[in-house]
């Protein structure tokens, strides 16, 4: 590889990994033909893991960081002083190619600076995506950050070639938008969400391809004042409206060269945690927006334990729960039990009735678990009314970050 | 799951000790061996107090030499599904686990599956955890490198799996590198891709090149894709084990990495907010914001441009008719003729149109006439172009074009000619019969819906044609009226 295009990749690997998203999950299963490249397997595979515990799943980099935008959040705003580079659109898929075939990557991530126009920028984007697919036969994933501001009609030719679509929403209110990204249009943003999903939506019935894998976003934790509250309800929002995939939530970390409109300090890495936590619970547990508002003060979630805990602590008079008898949607409340865990139980019970060594085989959150439910052999007596379980339950206040 | 076509061929023997079976099976994931012992050990009625299974060359009993295969035994399929993915496993008692397992749902334990609290069934469960993270990191950590030389490329990779997982991890990168020419090595055998899948003795890691021309630039990307300020070391060890570190060339970054996280993050932290040292590009910016097309030509060059969004198709049909023109038509979509002129209504349901639009006092010159969808979407029959119906999906590809082209126009009135282009304009499949005559698409316009012309060629009988043209010309001498 030569060393021009190595400095290039290092620039726009750099500028690209304030990007949560780097999952190649959901894409139907596909397996390379004759003379063809690449497969998915629906699971996505992390191919490695980098010092800051993510995986690299993908290729993750930005065809440009030059930017005609200024989003004060963004180390690749116009104002910034970071070096630039940019691709050709060879050379993204000459990197792509080469790395798939040594088993690096699943495929690629491809973002981009705002350069000459949206139009200009959502097509360069595609014409990747495209020369992979249809001159090099790649059949791994693709996931291609969408350009809300571009036509719509680009975005509906990107959503043949790509697995996953994605927008980026940064800053869940209009306000901070306009604070720190002016250039920015939120309606514009919802609207290409629409479309995408509409779109995504209407593919599956005709059982065509767009966009396979769904569409997801990103909004920035800590960047401004929106408390965890108005972020889940808001993820909420995006997940019926639009039908998004994921929500990625990213601590809004220290980047160089950074705007005087930024905080200070960068907020605990467990807050963007326990965001994630609180997601998760809506979309696989059954609970509502108003479930996780009860479970948090002030609109913040707890930072010493997780939100199914503090909602169970909250509850108590629901507690404890029979796992012989209760029915999924309350097992599921259960801290320490998971999906999968219930699952078992509810298969297991028909056979016989469980103890709690039995249930200890079952999950591996026994510990957490033990004060909210009952078994054959056990009931928690008095525990799950002491004073202290909360303390006796939380994670010691340790920092995850640095910071 | 197929099992590894090994030089070894599955020595299982056994001998009467006692009432002790002695059961000896290949090294590594001996499934045929263990089914073969497994059916004719369950025929017999032995049961698994007394078998002695081995996986080694039998040494302080003689085990006896194969016998017959049993019949088939009738499992439930979360058995037969378990048995693969448990087999590969280096734990010795497996096999021990297995037959137990199978004794239990023959003999009155069908469901046992369902009990995972059940201790047999969790440690089988565990197992084939076990072996199913052991085929994940091989599939995500092994490392291919280009043998270096002239000719077709090859590429082979060097791995350590915890259990005996070659045969069962070579199908995924059968399916994933079809295209090229690889092998993988590992201490107790290797797997070779050649257009055909082999499997051949133990390599060893010097077998495999030093480096690879794109390493160092993978190395590159590892090193920058790593952000500073969220340096967490346990999570990264939990997913990537360092037992996997030696044979992964980027992980060599992660010391200088780390010891550099702390002091980075600071300096990021502490550096004041820099004023830009470029000028602002505002004519740059200003320009961007205005980027959607600015006249009817330039979205038709965009259009001209694009690639079709139907199968088939050889150019886009533009739409046709003065910008500002009192009426526009929408038709379906271009069809044959109209494909090989590029112009829209030139075929026989144009010229159709032409006759109604005439009758109806309508100059067809003044008026705008375009399609839904801008493509000929067609089928070969023989030498024959058949016109295909664009499916809903089609439609809405174009519905951004239509919806520019005309506001671009910006008629009176828009008349829908048939379904599709109903569909085009209002998002909803709306039956013409009932539809048919003034109506609201939702814009700055007034419209109205009417039939298809094609519709109308398509009638039967002669009767039947004449009035429905009657009423054709008649719907549109409303629209006429309607546009005044």
């Amino acid at each position: 590889m030569d060393e021009k295009l190595a400095r290039k990749l290092r620039i726009l690997a750099d500028a690209a990994k304030y990007d949560a998203s780097c999952s190649s999950s959901g894409a139907p299963k596909r397996r390379a033909g004759a003379g063809e490249l690449g497969s998915t397997t629906g699971a996505g595979i992390c191919h490695a893991y980098t010092p800051d515990g993510r995986c690299v799943s993908l290729l993750k980099i930005l065809l440009t960081n030059y930017c005609l935008f200024d989003c004060a959040y963004c180390v690749n705003r116009r104002s910034s002083n970071v070096a630039r580079a940019r691709f050709s659109v060879e050379e993204v898929v000459t990197l792509t190619i080469e790395f798939y075939k040594r088993n690096y990557i699943e495929g690629l991530f491809l973002s981009s600076g705002i350069i000459r126009s949206p139009d200009y920028t959502m097509e360069m984007l595609t014409r990747v995506a495209k020369k992979l697919r249809r001159e090099h036969g790649f059949r791994g994933y693709i996931h291609l950050k969408s350009i809300p501001e571009a036509s719509p009609w680009l975005i509906e030719e990107a959503g043949l070639y790509a697995d996953r679509l994605s927008i980026n929403l940064e800053l869940p209110t209009e306000a901070s938008l306009n604070r720190l990204a002016p250039e920015k249009d939120g309606a514009a943003i919802e609207s290409a969400m629409g479309q995408i999903g509409e779109r995504i939506v209407q593919a599956k019935e005709e059982r065509r391809r767009f966009s396979p894998a769904g569409q997801s976003t990103q909004v920035i934790v800590g960047a401004d004042a929106t408390t965890d509250e108005a972020m889940i309800r808001k993820s909420a929002l995006l997940y019926g409206t639009y039908g998004l995939k994921r929500v990625y939530y990213s601590a809004f970390s220290p980047i160089p060269d950074a705007s005087a409109a930024l905080p200070l300090q960068a907020p605990p890495l467990r807050r963007e945690h326990r965001l994630y936590q609180a997601d998760w619970l809506i979309r696989y547990y059954e609970f509502s927006p108003d479930d996780v508002a009860g479970a948090s003060e002030d609109g913040m979630l707890a930072l010493d334990i997780d939100p199914k805990l503090a909602w169970a602590l909250k509850n108590r008079h629901r507690f404890p729960v029979d796992v012989n008898r209760a029915d999924r949607e309350m097992l599921l409340r259960v801290p320490g039990l998971g999906a999968r865990a219930v699952d078992a139980i509810i298969k297991a019970r028909r056979h016989g009735r469980l103890r709690l060594d039995d249930v200890a085989r079952l999950s591996s959150g026994l510990k957490r678990a033990r004060p909210f439910l009952i078994a054959e052999d056990f009931r928690p007596t008095t525990l799950t009314d002491r004073l202290d379980l909360r303390a006796k339950l939380a994670e010691p206040a340790e920092q995850l970050s640095l910071f | 799951m197929g099992e590894p076509s090994r030089d070894l061929p599955p020595t299982e023997r056994a001998g009467d000790f006692g009432g002790i079976h002695v059961v000896s099976l290949a090294p590594g994931a001996d499934l045929s061996g263990f089914r073969t012992a497994a059916r004719r050990l369950i025929a017999a009625g032995i049961p698994p107090k007394n078998i002695v299974w081995q996986t080694e060359a039998p040494s302080l009993f003689g085990a006896e030499s194969g016998s017959a295969d049993g019949p088939p035994l009738q499992l439930p399929r979360a058995v037969t599904e378990l048995i693969p993915m448990v087999v590969p496993h280096r734990d010795p008692e497996r096999y021990g686990l297995l037959y137990a397992l199978l004794w239990r749902v023959l003999h009155g334990e069908r469901a046992l599956m369902d009990v995972l609290s059940d201790p047999l069934v969790h440690r089988l469960h565990r197992m084939r955890k076990a072996i199913g993270r052991d085929l994940h990191k091989m599939h995500a950590f092994l490392r291919f490198r280009r043998v270096p030389g002239e000719g077709p490329e090859r590429f082979v990779a060097w791995f350590e799996p915890d259990h005996h997982i070659l045969g069962a991890a070579a199908p995924f990168f059968v399916d994933r590198f079809r295209a090229l020419t690889w092998s993988i090595l590992t201490p107790e055998g290797s797997a070779h891709w050649d257009g055909t899948l082999r499997f051949g003795p133990p390599g060893r890691r010097e077998d495999v090149p030093d480096g690879d021309g794109f390493e160092a630039g993978w190395r590159d990307y590892y090193e920058n894709t790593f952000n500073p300020a969220r340096l967490n070391l346990d999570a990264m060890r939990a997913e990537m084990p360092r037992k996997y570190w030696r044979n992964m060339p980027e992980t060599a970054a992660i010391p200088a990495l780390v010891r550099a996280a702390s002091a980075r993050a600071q300096a990021m932290i502490e550096k004041e907010p820099t004023m830009p040292v470029k000028r602002d590009p505002v004519r740059a910016v200003a320009k961007m914001a205005r980027d959607e097309p600015d006249s009817l030509e330039a979205l038709n060059a965009i259009i001209a441009r694009s690639e079709p969004l139907v199968p088939g198709a050889t150019q886009a049909v533009l739409g046709q008719g003065p910008v500002g023109a009192r009426i526009a038509f929408v038709g379906e979509q271009p069809g044959d003729q109209e494909d090989r002129q590029g112009r829209p209504f030139v075929g026989p349901a144009g010229q159709l149109l032409s006759r109604a639009l005439e009758e109806a006092g309508i100059d067809r010159g003044e008026a705008y006439l375009t399609n839904a969808v801008k493509h000929f979407k067609f089928t070969l029959r023989g030498k024959r172009r058949i016109h295909e119906k664009p499916t809903a999906g089609e439609v809405s590809h174009y519905r951004w074009w239509l919806e520019k082209e005309l506001d671009f126009v910006a008629p009176k009135l828009v008349v829908a000619l048939g379904a599709t282009a109903v569909l085009s304009l209002t998002g909803k499949q709306i039956p013409i019969t009932r539809a048919r005559g003034p109506a609201a698409f939702g814009r700055s316009f007034a419209g109205f819906i009417t039939v298809h012309p094609s519709y109308l060629l398509r009638l039967p009988d002669e009767a039947a044609k004449a009035a429905a043209y009657q009423a054709f010309v008649d719907d549109l001498r409303r629209a006429n009226a309607l546009a005044a």
